[in-house]
């Protein structure tokens, strides 16, 4: 009896601090895209620039390199050239203007644009059943990645 | 000097890559055993591109060397096979594909060229696949091929290369060809999965360009059932469902009304082009 409060008291803490964590972030149809980016943080969670590089580089997540160079990963085999060269790209945007591109690109450049919106629910016909409604990325995988992003200067 | 500074940009921007940087298929001529083979041509009117290119001319040098000769090519495997089911009965009636067609080096030249047909019996394009099954059930008394099952890749591969080397050619006047014409070039231009993106996203826009290890061809169909060095002998319904699902989306049905439509749309988008089938790919 005892042990099953435990558990419920236990259940409920993790789900209150898990809606504390979420209170801040900014949802996906939420994000406001201006003449410079998107200014504010989607999460209020300073990203991590090392946990942006893995998930850059994980082909089950980013899978950035699939379209892009990147020479700050020259140990990494087969970089793509669908998209622009990363080299220096923190030199050529501002980190507001790195976060729009990576949540949604068409807002920025135009609907044609091939790079998938990592933080959108724009998306393409007949979606995976199992992806509905979900993004390709957190938002804090993308704070992440627009920091990994800032540290590529030249 | 402009040309100069030009090439120094050049070459400033291929140092600045890493890996294989190629912009274009290479330039290269193909003969499978003495047989010149089309893998660049005009294309046709109304065509985005000004000129078509066979999936070959993207491979390296050791995969188009593969499909150079006949003994070395994995896939002919395959067709061996097919030829061995050819001449095998199946079904009730007692008769294998030869009963009626005899020698497929003479009846089945030229099907692989101009599939797929009109099919009046069920008012939609049919391809080699589901002819089969059509012969299969209607005249030999047997089950349909059930989908890249039972030898289904293997046969067609045996008759779609007795066209080795012809031009693919569709008629879109016959039936109602051309709006299954229209409604697959919807398809090829609708973005699909989370990812959202068209078969034009990949093999239209970005041709020519890198993707990981890949290099992206403008998809041409000319050479399925093709063997792919990864995962062998490919159809070309499953080589639409692996693409869609990439994109991550649901998988339409194969020889489903959207994937007749879209092979009846891309096999145009291939006109001129020699049947290559088995190719070798990536």
């Amino acid at each position: 009896m005892t042990r099953r409060i435990k558990f419920t008291l236990g259940a409920i803490a993790a789900v209150v601090l898990s809606t504390a964590a979420f209170a801040s972030e900014v949802a996906p149809d939420a994000v406001e895209y201006g003449d410079e980016g998107v200014m504010t943080s989607l999460t209020g969670v300073a990203g991590d620039p090392a946990a942006g590089a893995e998930t850059f580089k994980s082909r089950k997540l980013g899978n950035c390199l699939a379209c892009h160079a990147n020479p700050d990963m020259a140990g990494e085999q087969f970089h793509g050239d669908v998209g622009p060269s990363l080299e220096g790209v923190a030199d050529r945007w501002e980190e507001p203007m790195l976060r729009a591109i990576v949540a949604n690109s068409k807002q920025i450049f135009t609907d044609e644009t091939i790079m998938p919106g990592f933080y959108s629910l724009e998306v393409g016909k007949h979606v995976r059943e199992s992806l509905v409604g979900e993004t390709i990325l957190t938002a804090q995988q993308v704070e992440d990645v627009v920091a990994y992003l800032g540290t590529l200067k030249e | 000097m402009k040309r100069l500074l030009l090439a120094g940009v050049v070459l400033a921007a291929s140092i600045a890559g890493s890996g294989p940087v190629w912009a274009d298929p290479v330039e290269d001529t193909l003969e499978i055993d003495g047989m010149p083979i089309v893998t660049q041509t005009a294309a046709p009117e109304g065509h985005p591109f000004d000129e078509v290119y066979s999936g070959w001319l993207f491979r390296s040098a050791e995969t188009r060397d593969l499909e150079r000769d006949t003994f070395e090519n994995p896939g002919m495997i395959a067709v061996e096979d097919g030829e061995a089911m050819w001449n095998t009965v199946m079904g009730s009636e007692g008769k294998s594909c030869a009963s009626c067609h005899e020698d497929a080096s003479v009846s089945m030249k030229g099907v692989g060229a101009h599939y797929p047909k009109w099919d009046a019996d069920s008012g939609k394009p049919i391809n080699v696949e589901l002819q089969i099954n059509k012969c299969l059930t209607e005249q030999m008394g047997a089950e349909p091929l059930p989908f890249n099952k039972n030898g289904q890749r293997e046969l067609t591969a045996y008759i779609k290369h007795q066209s080795l080397g012809m031009p693919v050619e569709l008629d879109l006047t016959e039936g109602d060809m051309q709006s299954w014409w229209d409604r697959g070039k919807d398809v090829y231009y609708t973005r699909t999965g989370q990812l959202n993106l068209a078969c034009a996203s990949c093999h239209e826009t970005a041709m020519g360009k890198m993707i990981r290890a890949d290099h992206l061809s403008q998809g041409q169909v000319n050479g399925f059932p093709t063997y792919r060095l990864k995962n062998g002998l490919t159809s070309l319904h499953q080589r639409f469902r692996g693409c869609i699902r990439d994109t991550r989306a649901e998988q339409p049905k194969a020889f489903s009304d959207d994937l007749m439509a879209l092979e009846t749309y891309v096999t145009w988008r291939g006109t001129g082009l020699s049947v290559e089938t088995p190719s070798v790919r990536q």
